[in-house]
């Protein structure tokens, strides 16, 4: 049951009080997004965990995604967000009615997710580290290069039509007519 | 480090993400909860990348990333199109699919 211990390597104190600050960060932000009157301060929430979630990638030696996360999600992702806010509604400011009626329902159903998630969690990996230092064999660029345009050739393709028709479809969708 | 600390995180992301699709009205909002589930996401496929020493996991956080870009334009396109017909995007007010 030592899983839980945040400081139990002693030899990598550092990314463990690291990952530690960066994850309460991001779980106060996760929680002002699901709770804030303000669509607007939501947004601006939402970018605090996006932003920790790209550290988290650099503390799990994945620069690639954590600059393409900056790029796509802090960078283009919260600019769309932020412009349907301001197209959807000009009020600023507080709002009463951004909750279902019944929205205490879902308190429940989350504690009940995260308590067997956590559950399996605990069971399933116990202590199991990850590699570091000397055992460490971080992941290049070149490697994931290499999977993207070998083996997951065809799903890159596939995704490329899904970008196309996405964008596409926003701007038949959206045009005035 | 252990590889609990980042699926733990993962799991208490989504499961805030869950709730957020669950309790909000706004489609936007709902939007950005949306967003909260598919980066816990990300954050177990690179945890388990790492602790295998594969690419692989690197390569779907890296498809997910794109998928969720054209999830957020095409939902805001329609919010914006519900918004212009009813001058309303709550979600409980859009029932016409109701049987």
């Amino acid at each position: 049951m030592s899983a839980v211990v945040l400081a139990t390597d002693d030899i990598y104190v550092a990314q463990n009080i690291g990952f530690g600050i960066i994850a309460a960060v991001m779980i106060v932000g996760a929680l002002k997004v699901v709770t804030s009157k303000n669509v607007v301060h939501a947004a601006l929430s939402l970018v605090l965990v996006l932003a920790g979630a790209a550290a988290q990638y650099l503390l799990l030696a994945a620069e690639f995604v954590a600059v393409t996360q900056v790029l796509v999600y802090v960078g283009a992702v919260m600019v769309l967000f932020l412009f349907g806010v301001m197209l959807t509604r000009a009020k600023l400011g507080h709002e009463a009615d951004l909750n279902n009626r019944n929205h205490l329902l879902g308190v429940p159903v989350a504690l009940v997710m995260l308590g067997v998630i956590v559950w399996v969690l605990i069971d399933g990996f116990e202590d199991t580290r990850l590699p570091q230092g000397d055992q460490a064999s971080p992941i290049s660029i070149q490697a994931v290069s290499d999977s993207i345009f070998k083996p997951y050739l065809l799903p890159f393709w596939a995704l490329s039509f899904v970008l196309l028709a996405a964008v596409i479809g926003a701007i038949v969708l959206a045009r005035k007519d | 480090m252990l590889i609990n600390n980042f699926l733990l995180l993962g799991a208490v992301l989504f499961c805030i993400g869950v709730y957020g699709v669950i309790a909000r009205k706004n489609a936007v909002m709902v939007l950005m909860s949306i967003e909260l589930i598919l980066n816990s996401v990300n954050i177990n496929l690179l945890a388990f990348s790492m602790l295998h020493g594969n690419a692989d996991g690197n390569t779907f956080a890296l498809y997910i990333i794109a998928v969720a870009a054209a999830e957020v334009g095409v939902g805001l396109a329609m919010v914006l199109l519900i918004y212009r017909n009813r001058k309303s995007i709550a979600l409980d007010e859009l029932s016409e699919m109701k049987g």
